[in-house]
């Protein structure tokens, strides 16, 4: 299949296709490693793990060997983790603190500024040998956004705000939204999980409502089970992703679904918790909105948001907690998923447990949801296998203003995916429009 | 000096529980567990993990082991519906603490999960308080720690461990 034909996309007769082909060929996802992964933004940390001089964070980013570090000077920076003298990882923990990095092997030891501050016997090197030369070599691009930090390997790729562009609205409702909590922080503790298929899949996956009450019933019983028991109301998940929900699509295929939940716990209140739990977040909610007005404080609270940055990047911030959930590809059939979960830092520790309970109860791999999502991918990734049936199809709600439920934002992923490749510019649909007025719950 | 049949007291137990779940008896195998019973599994990256203050993968109370044991049940557990085929291998077991109504243990697992055309074992110990009840143990408290560094053959922890 030609990539350029590989999106079927129109919208005059309200008919999204995408060739199986995209999520099982090999050529594609070469092709997707020099075009997307390489040109760009791909989240690397978040603040609050570099919070001292020397704190850093090792991670493989776009398949290159990274760390991160917060340098003596208090300058955060990103480099390749590889020896400028023969190759060996410099960093070999995952996490910690350090003054300097010294390769075992030959013993080249650098600053947490990335300098090579000295080696073994330096007499035996020309005078054209120049260790300022060889320093450790940083990520050719390194920004941060409301505490979250970006690298490219593009050094032509415009800035990371321009990039996120309309997006930001919702980031920031998220990042506000703990500001007199202490700002956010990521707790201990990462959900580190390969699935057998393209990484494509739970992109869709993580932006797609539709699934929500098929694939999920037994966490959607589960739900019901202990609602019921404090005599609470069902769940009514299907009227909850129609009524005060939508989907939204912003250009460089940034997009998501958006939707009221009761249970978050910034801040809207659920039947399932204590009463002083309640107490804190109504205070909670009432301190939004004095500090941002109705609107902005009660859509903070009242409304669970499912984005994507793309390409790989899912921010979650749900009933189910606060979550940057990174794709990596493996091969066109498999993908690897780092997921790490957000606190407010100063949250009430018995609002903390109920948000770390949520978060699991329904989006780790041990949970009750997410297991059927992998095995819901998986079975997709086989079916490919049955090549004479060649197409997907993501039409839902192309001829209305879009519902959660309806895939607006997984074809927005898919129209800059194929722009990316080298196919037509990325188009537009009535659903790309802005979002629905958001409505007030007093 | 601990009562020399202990350990094979808490094996024959810990082999009982084994092979409930290989054969899918849950709701027996709930039967094994005291009402103030927790069930956690921490995250790979770390076996320390405590569910107050980390993000585990797992972190049950009775009700909510009730909630995994229901939902295993349902047809609408897709990851394991139809069920995989389980091997639990029990070993290294140690007595690590001893009283009248309570007995700490220590093992070691593998956990075989055989489906849809790939096995993938899950390695690592158990952390166990068992709490001493008529004619036997109930689990009072159950650690699974993982030696994994991540779900990279399982996709999930869609199993009891």
């Amino acid at each position: 299949m030609d990539v350029h034909n590989i999106v079927m996309d129109d919208p005059e007769r309200g008919i999204f296709r995408v060739h199986r082909s995209a999520l099982t060929s090999d050529e594609v996802f070469e092709l997707e490693q020099r075009r997307i992964f390489d040109h760009s933004w791909l989240y690397f940390a978040h603040e609050s793990e570099l919070r001292n001089p020397g704190d850093y964070r090792r991670r493989t980013i776009a398949g290159r060997p990274m760390f991160i570090v917060r340098g003596k000077d208090g300058e955060v920076r990103a480099f390749l983790n590889t020896c400028t003298h023969r190759g060996a990882l410099v960093c070999r923990h995952d996490e910690g603190t350090a003054e300097s990095f010294q390769c075992f092997y030959h013993g080249w030891t650098f600053n947490n500024r990335g300098e090579l501050a000295g080696l073994p016997g330096s007499d035996a090197y020309a005078e054209a040998f120049d260790r300022r030369e060889l320093g450790l070599k940083p990520v050719p691009r390194l920004e941060s956004y409301r505490g979250m930090y970006f690298v490219s390997m593009d050094p032509g790729i415009p800035d990371l705000v321009t990039y996120l562009g309309g997006l930001r609205h919702y980031i920031d409702l998220t990042m506000d939204s703990a500001e007199a909590l202490g700002g956010w922080e990521v707790v201990a503790g990462t959900a580190k999980f390969t699935i057998k298929a393209n990484w494509k899949l739970i992109v869709e996956n993580s932006l797609d409502a539709y699934h929500l009450p098929t694939v999920h019933q037994t966490y959607v019983d589960y739900m019901d089970t202990r609602l019921e028991a404090v005599g609470a109301s069902r769940m009514q998940m299907q009227s909850r992703l129609s009524g005060q929900s939508n989907g939204v699509s912003y250009p460089r295929g940034h997009g998501g679904f958006l939707h009221f939940a009761p249970g978050r716990t910034i801040a809207n209140l659920s039947p399932l918790w204590s009463e002083s739990a309640q107490t804190e977040v109504t205070r909670i909610r009432e301190e939004l909105i004095q500090r941002y007005g109705v609107e902005r404080g009660s859509e903070m609270a009242d409304r669970s948001r499912h984005l994507l940055i793309f390409p790989n990047l899912l921010f979650q911030d749900s009933h189910t907690g606060f979550r940057f959930r990174q794709i990596w590809p493996v091969s066109p059939s498999e993908l690897r998923v780092e997921q790490y979960d957000l606190v407010p830092r100063d949250e009430q520790p018995e609002l903390r447990s109920y948000r770390l309970e949520w978060s699991r109860a329904f989006l780790g791999p041990g949970g009750l949801a997410t297991p059927d999502d992998v095995e819901a991918l998986e079975s997709c990734q086989k079916g490919y296998g049955a090549r004479e049936l060649e197409w997907n199809d993501l039409s839902r709600g192309m001829h209305r203003q879009p519902l959660a439920s309806d895939e607006v934002q997984i074809r927005g992923f898919w129209r800059q995916w194929h722009y990316l490749l080298g196919g037509r510019p990325a188009g537009s649909e009535a659903g790309d429009r802005p979002p629905a007025p958001v409505p007030v719950h007093a | 000096m601990p009562d020399p049949s202990l350990r094979s007291q808490v094996e024959d137990f810990l082999y009982q529980d084994a092979a409930l779940l290989d054969e899918w008896r849950l709701d027996d195998w709930l039967a094994l567990f005291t009402a103030d019973c927790s069930y956690v599994v921490p995250t790979t990256d770390l076996p320390e993990g405590d569910p107050t203050r980390h993000a585990v993968f797992i972190d049950d109370n009775y009700e909510r082991l009730v909630g995994r044991v229901t939902r295993l049940k349902s047809r609408h557990a897709h990851r394991e519906y139809p069920y995989s085929r389980t091997r639990r291998l029990v070993a290294n077991v140690r007595i690590t603490r001893e009283s009248p109504e309570e007995v700490d243990v220590q093992a070691s697992f593998v956990i075989y999960r055989v489906r849809s055309g790939d096995m993938a074992p899950y390695v690592g110990h158990y952390e166990l308080t068992l709490a001493r009840s008529e004619g036997g143990f109930k689990f009072r408290k159950r650690r699974a720690v993982l030696d994994m560094e991540t779900l990279q053959e399982h996709g999930a922890v869609s199993i009891i461990l």
